[in-house]
């Protein structure tokens, strides 16, 4: 599962490497709210496992501290959404250290915190924040749709030098996926192919992952071969792989969960009619969160992001047929 | 020399030396630094250390290396106080390839990470939390270095302040918090920010050991951070320092501090700390006044050559900070 994955990549780098130390809140002795750091306590001591007091801000300039002065921590934030305590932390000091010291210094800290909606966690614990970091030039993004993903990605995290934002799904944690055995460690930058089809391209990451590949199994039961490519990395973007995607299949569908308004999807699509304008036989289709807070009523919370029947729609739109959803309207 | 030896409250007169050159330099430091920004040589922001030279000086005699040092957007004094390289500080302020920070940074940002100096920092109240981690990565390293964090009267009203010495007290971490109280956040005076302007009190009330000091008093400031320092590298850290100063001028360079009134400002000058590191040294070491000058004398010449060396110096280059940029 996700999140076995994701104690096996710190239990592994733990190992590896003294420095290698995680604060958070209920994260020692109740290993987490979502178990990814249960048994570390007892392996590795409290020490390098500790719980902290409710203070964000606090925690993660703490662990910025840390990095900058040759460790490497990780802190953990139980939602996305509190993160937004430590901005100045993240925006203003583990983004810019590397610049202001000339190159001098880095910062090798990981946040790794969940976000998206929940099911009924209403507007304060269901954002997917990833544009803000996106955003912020010096931090990396890092959004694992799948159980391997997850690992060898949080392992390349604590290998490399610079500010991570690791953004886990709510849903993903109990998921299942096979993880190669033996060392297994991504590279940023690197997109995945989830599946390969020639009729349309859909962009995706995270938890929308699940559901492109359902939209394009449903779609290839009328003949319509999509292909499913997932970023993993927003911060390093793969352009390279985007692009030649976007050369073979002509068509691109964009779908995120957060919300439209300044999003990922919008720069991808801006990069892509820069860079692919001339391979695109159809306007690029983005399918997005409404710009909204997600309410609590969950008839109201699935409304607002992204569901499968609107990502078919979008491949029709994109392919020029008639829309099934739109018609059913 | 050697009755003074047998006297144990008479200290050693080469921490007295030490302590008025670097005073003095920070005041060179400044006072030229000033000039050249009215020239047009050095352009952003510059806030001046002016007055409260003598914790910057006391705090740093009183660390070793290995140790490690956060600063405040009116950081020029902690840098030189730890050692720095003038050349490289007044390169960074000239924008120079051959500043600390390669130009990349400027006044508010110099950092020597090799050495120690996790940096200054133009938010206020975020190194607070910058050196808790230093102090916290040391822990886990399992190195008995001392981190401490220059922070400000201003930053006390932070929420930064209390979350990260918290964390610091829970984990009885090697951290040294000093809190320079020069009575103005820009131009708030402090009593317009708290109730309570004794800051010391706020460490008090989450089980921190604090005390206050004369931050005017070089030797004070030194003896009051060398306990400190030995307490915490025993694990009874952390611990807070707050010393009393003032500033000389605004703000900054183009503040002209019309809100600081007059009498208060002549009583600090003259409780001025250079000039207290200076009757130190001659009172208590018996060292002769040419002597004197001519410590004076070599600071000044420092300085023009660091001016000269900056001046001689090129910028980055587009190319290279295309190259730089290219990895964001």
């Amino acid at each position: 599962m996700y999140r076995d994955a994701l104690r096996e990549a710190l239990d592994e780098e733990m190992q590896r490497d003294p420095t290698v130390f995680i604060i958070g809140e209920g994260i020692a002795e109740r290993g987490g709210s979502y178990k990814v750091t249960e048994g570390l306590l007892a392996k590795y001591g409290p020490h390098r496992v500790r719980d902290t007091p409710i203070a964000e801000a606090g925690m993660i300039g703490v662990g910025v501290g840390a990095a900058i002065a040759g460790a490497r921590p990780v802190v953990e934030i139980l939602y996305v959404d509190f993160a937004m305590l430590g901005m100045d932390m993240l925006v203003n000091q583990a983004a810019k250290f590397r610049l202001m010291t000339g190159g001098d210094g880095r910062v090798p800290f990981v946040m790794r915190t969940q976000g998206g909606t929940g099911g009924g966690v209403a507007a304060q614990h269901s954002q997917s924040l990833e544009a803000l970091f996106y955003h912020i030039p010096g931090l990396k993004v890092v959004m694992p749709s799948v159980p391997a993903d997850a690992k060898g990605l949080l392992k390349y995290a604590l290998r490399q030098s610079d500010p991570v934002m690791f953004l886990e799904h709510k849903h993903l944690y109990m998921t299942k996926g096979l993880v190669p055995d033996g060392e297994h460690v991504i590279e940023f930058g690197k997109a995945d192919i989830k599946r390969p089809g020639k009729d349309v391209t859909i962009i995706a990451w995270s938890n929308m992952i699940p559901r492109a590949l359902e939209a394009a199994a449903k779609l290839a039961e009328e003949g319509i071969d999509a292909e499913v490519l997932d970023p993993r990395t927003l911060v390093p973007l793969d352009k390279a792989a985007i692009l030649a995607s976007v050369a073979k299949t002509n068509r691109v569908v964009i779908v995120q969960e957060a919300v439209r308004r300044g999003g990922v999807a919008s720069d991808i699509a801006s990069i892509i009619q820069e860079e692919a304008f001339y391979h695109l036989d159809a306007p690029i289709e983005i399918v997005a969160g409404l710009n909204v807070p997600v309410p609590f009523n969950l008839e109201l919370e699935k409304a607002s992001i992204p569901q499968l029947p609107n990502i078919i729609a979008a491949v029709r739109r994109s392919l020029h047929l008639k829309s099934d959803a739109t018609a059913a309207q | 020399m050697s009755l003074q030896k047998k006297r144990p409250n008479v200290p050693d007169p080469e921490l007295l030396e030490k302590l008025f050159r670097t005073a003095f330099k920070i005041r060179v430091f400044e006072t030229e630094g000033i000039k050249l920004y009215r020239q047009g040589l050095i352009r952003g922001y510059f806030h001046p250390y002016l007055g409260q030279e003598g914790i910057a000086t006391g705090v740093c005699a009183a660390l070793r290396e290995g140790d490690y040092i956060a600063s405040t957007h009116r950081g020029h004094g902690h840098c030189i106080a730890w050692g720095a390289d003038v050349k490289r500080m007044v390169a960074e302020l000239l924008q120079k390839e051959t500043g600390y920070c390669r130009g990349y940074g400027g006044s508010m940002h110099i950092a020597d990470i090799h050495n120690g100096n996790l940096g200054a920092n133009g938010i206020v109240g975020a190194g607070t939390p910058l050196g808790v981690g230093a102090a916290l990565a040391a822990q886990i390293k399992g190195s008995d270095a001392v981190t401490v964090t220059f922070s400000t009267d201003g930053a006390s009203n932070n929420g930064t302040f209390l979350e990260s010495l918290n964390l610091a007290a829970i984990w009885n971490l090697a951290f040294v918090l000093v809190i320079e109280n020069n009575r103005y956040a820009v131009s708030t005076r402090i009593e317009e920010s708290t109730r309570d302007a004794d800051l010391y009190k706020r460490g008090l009330s989450i089980g921190v050991e604090s005390h206050q000091v004369d931050g005017n008093d070089p030797l004070a400031v030194y003896e009051l951070t060398k306990e400190a320092v030995r307490k915490c590298r025993e694990g009874k850290g952390p611990i807070l320092i707050e010393a009393k100063t003032f500033r000389h001028m605004g703000h900054h360079v183009n503040d002209p501090g019309k809100y600081m009134p007059a009498d208060e400002l002549a009583y600090y000058k003259e409780r001025d700390p250079v000039d207290r590191a200076r009757n130190a040294l001659t009172e208590m070491s018996g060292i002769e006044q040419s002597k004197i000058e001519a410590i004076e004398d070599e600071i000044r010449k420092e300085f023009e050559d660091a001016v000269e060396f900056s001046k001689a110096s090129r910028e980055i280059t587009m190319a290279e900070f295309e190259e730089f940029a290219a990895d964001y």
